[in-house]
């Protein structure tokens, strides 16, 4: 309740949660809105947004409503964004918590394999993984998953190094508590905020992924992504800019939500830090 | 004519703290050449007064009304640059912490030496001079490898002599020490109270010194202000307050503080119920090729017994191991060597699970009433957790808690709320449920006071030998106070640098302590010339 009342007192935190609502919302009404396939032919090619009233942000240089695109690309985009967050933060917690709890060679053998990731640009992973493996969307979705976990294991180890000290966990071993349940149940827990926040900026960066992978036409080209459309629209981007710039936009306006969620969460998790 | 005097000094919390003012009309005189002791609980507000004399508020407190006199000045009225030429150069400081007050990156010598850089034009010879001249006054051995040296080189006692050193560096006519022995083990507070003391004596300043421990108040004060709540609920001489107290607060804080007389014999099962023999526990730190590898032998062949129903208390200073050995007894670390038998079972000898399984012959209570609860389960939970784990239907199990509630002196309504709605002597009490759900044949309570102030203290020691007649329980009792200790304890081993050096029946021990560093230990205790007016126990705010 508190922690609800602390998150609406910040106007940024406000803007970010009513902007992440409205995409979330597109993604919703996009089937009734725009009952027919995104991806149809709809009408005569780049018409610009406003010169038909049927298409009132126009139409890209192979005759699809850019409206409709970008509304299933809400769809597409959160999609993404939250199953590879999950993913990523999945994969995180548990390889952060095990190396934490346990420290000696378990946390020496996962943290070199968290380093061999980092080492890689993630993107070049990216490009390595959906070359491999293909470009259907749940590949692509995975595969971002599976590119930026490290941070969030390293960030779930250094709170389980901290905590697996306190006289809370060993109270917790002296009653005979199974490692599991002392690790998921009674650690995780306390250790579970930061990581919470910082699933902002995975969810955030997953999105940027795909939309870079369409771009170079690399993502599931029968899905209506926004990232599909602005790499369609680079043909034509010296005169019919809008095309990649409509959903570009919507890119940018939804990490813009997702950050300020993050940041607005973050505030209102440490009340003590913001009053700094 | 007085130094320093507060006059009605009024200062106010920010809006939503638990009360509006942290100080309410506080009126107290210092004069040349002497100690004025300022001591009360946590929450007194006594730091905040030390602070306020400083100007050293925390954010977003005030002092709304009152001043505050300094050689004729009113210092609440000063401007910070002012108030910075004062501060070191007429009222030095001597904070709790020597650690944290000290500058890890710098060495003591230059430390000291800034407080001449900044208020004196000395050159940089004169200055060193200064430096080893000070450092030898307040008689750290070695002055000259001690001003090289950086903080973390150097021990908590020479530290707090360095902390010293540096606030007398400029002969202050007034040094505030705010707890400045409360960190420390009890010879080294016995020597840094012998050595404020001294330098009192000799070179004439006012010190108000700030502390929670009316022992110390009986070695060091002239003077006493009782502080509750924000308020000097009584002062005057300290053999007026100490001896004859007039309000009840105070009555209840003398009262409170335990006696160092043995307790009364009580008749010991012959049978020990917990027994070990020969245990060892060595830390090794692995160097780089070698370099640096450090070898710390925590507890060196320790051989014990508790009888059943009895309690043995393992007193010590830090570093003794006592810890330690309490973490091997209930096998939260492994020793090296050594052999612990609960009712002839080798513990050491159990596997992991079958240790885990078989929890509730020993169980533990912590010393850290904040640490010590998870934060996040509601404490009923946390107390029927434990009987859960091994099989326990939860409604059973909840009902069980709602009795230890009422066995601890809890309200059984408060079962589904928070760790964070307690206050510490309250946690330590959920703390102890906790342990007793598992119907413990032993219960290892590592320090489970310490943390506590003094009031709070005699409550939770009360409930613990209550606690022992009712339920029979054995009892392994840690602490650094021998105070704390003679309340308890059938049996004492005293324990240093990981051996035991002494062990015995209490009333022996109290009696007549054999070893040197038992008779150092009870010399040092702090107040040990003064027997408390109130009997203890007798009285409660």
């Amino acid at each position: 309740m508190s922690l609800l009342r602390r998150y609406l007192r910040s106007p940024a935190a406000v803007g970010g949660l009513v902007l992440l609502l409205l995409v979330v919302g597109m993604a919703f009404s996009a089937g009734w809105v725009f009952p027919r396939d995104p991806l149809s032919l709809a009408g005569r090619p780049l018409q610009w947004p406003g010169a038909s009233p049927r298409f009132w942000l126009g139409t890209d240089n192979t005759g699809r409503d850019i409206a409709a695109q970008v509304f299933h690309g809400a769809r597409v985009s959160l999609l993404i964004g939250i199953v590879a967050t999950a993913i990523s933060i999945g994969i995180g917690i548990v390889v952060g918590a095990l190396a934490g709890f346990y420290g000696g060679w378990v946390d020496t053998v996962l943290m070199r394999v968290a380093e061999a990731f980092q080492t890689l640009p993630n993107f070049i992973l990216l490009l390595v993984l959906v070359a491999v493996f293909g470009s259907d969307i749940q590949t692509v979705t995975v595969a971002i998953g599976i590119v930026s976990w490290p941070p969030s294991a390293r960030l779930t180890r250094a709170e389980f190094l901290s905590l697996r000290s306190r006289e809370f966990v060993q109270a917790c071993r002296v009653l005979g508590m199974r490692d599991a349940r002392i690790i998921f149940r009674e650690i995780l827990p306390n250790a579970l905020p930061p990581v919470i926040v910082y699933a902002s900026v995975i969810m955030a960066t997953a999105i940027l992924l795909e939309s870079a992978l369409a771009f170079l036409n690399l993502s599931d080209p029968n899905v209506a992504s926004w990232g599909n459309l602005i790499g369609a629209g680079k043909n034509v981007l010296r005169v019919q800019w809008y095309v990649s710039a409509i959903p570009g936009v919507a890119i940018l306006l939804t990490v813009l939500a997702v950050s300020l969620v993050g940041q607005g969460l973050n505030d209102a998790l440490n009340p003590r830090l913001r009053s700094r | 004519m007085s130094l320093l005097s507060i006059e009605g000094l009024t200062v106010a919390l920010p809006k939503g703290g638990d009360r509006p003012d942290a100080l309410r009309d506080v009126t107290l005189e210092l004069g040349p050449n002497e100690i004025l002791c300022v001591v009360g609980e946590s929450g007194s507000g006594k730091s905040m007064t030390a602070g306020a004399v400083m100007g050293l508020l925390p954010e977003g407190v005030r002092a709304t009304a009152g001043r505050v006199m300094f050689e004729g000045r009113d210092l609440l009225a000063l401007s910070e640059p002012e108030l910075r030429r004062l501060r070191g150069r007429r009222i030095g400081m001597v904070f709790q912490e020597p650690m944290t007050a000290l500058n890890p990156l710098r060495s003591i010598g230059s430390q000291i030496g800034e407080m001449f850089r900044v208020h004196t034009r000395l050159s940089a010879a004169e200055r060193d001079a200064r430096v080893l001249a000070l450092l030898d006054q307040v008689r750290i051995p070695d002055p000259a490898a001690a001003a090289r040296a950086f903080p973390h080189e150097l021990s908590g006692g020479q530290r707090q002599r360095a902390m010293i050193a540096m606030a007398l560096a400029l002969d202050p006519v007034l040094l505030i020490c705010d707890e400045p022995t409360t960190a420390l083990d009890v010879t080294t507070q016995a020597q840094i109270l012998q050595l404020i003391r001294d330098l009192q004596r000799r070179t004439g300043t006012a010190v108000l010194f700030i502390t929670h421990d009316f022992g110390v108040v009986a070695d060091i004060a002239d003077r006493v202000a009782v502080m509750r709540q924000g308020e000097v609920v009584e002062q005057g001489p300290a053999a007026q307050v100490l001896n004859r107290p007039a309000h009840p607060y105070t009555r209840a804080l003398v009262a409170a503080v335990p006696p160092l007389a043995p307790p009364a014999t009580r008749p010991l099962s012959a049978e020990a119920v917990l027994s070990v023999e020969n245990l060892s526990k060595t830390y090794r730190k692995a160097g780089f090729l070698g370099r640096n590898a450090r070898v710390t032998h925590a507890v060196r062949d320790v051989s014990l017994s508790l009888p059943r129903g009895g309690t043995l208390g393992i007193v010590g200073e830090s570093g003794s191991g006592k810890s330690t050995l309490a973490r091997c007894l209930v096998r939260l670390l492994d020793p090296d060597a050594g052999r612990v038998s609960i009712d002839g079972q080798d513990r050491l000898a159990l596997s992991k699970p079958d240790l885990r399984r078989d929890a509730r012959r020993i169980q533990m209570v912590f010393q850290d009433p904040y640490a010590s609860l998870n934060p996040r389960r509601r404490v009923g939970e946390l107390v029927a957790q434990g009987p859960m784990v091994h099989g326990t239907p939860r409604a059973e199990a909840m009902a069980q808690a709602r009795e230890l509630f009422g066995l601890v002196g809890l309200d059984a309504a408060s079962l589904d709320r928070f760790p964070h709605e307690f206050s510490g002597g309250q946690r330590q009490r959920i703390g102890l449920a906790r342990a007793l759900a598992m119907k413990p044949e032993v219960l290892v309570a590592d320090e489970p006071v310490s943390a506590l102030d003094v009031s709070v203290q005699a409550q939770v020691l009360r409930l613990l030998a209550e606690l022992r007649e009712q339920l029979g329980l054995s009892m392994v009792f840690i602490t650094h106070d021998l105070r704390v200790a003679a309340q308890l304890c059938d049996r004492i081993a005293v324990m240093r640098n990981g051996s035991v050096v002494e062990e015995g029946a209490a009333a022996e021990i109290f009696a007549n302590p054999r070893h040197d560093y038992t008779r150092a230990l009870f010399a040092a205790v702090p107040g040990r010339g003064w027997v408390p007016p109130v009997a203890y126990g007798t009285e409660t705010a």
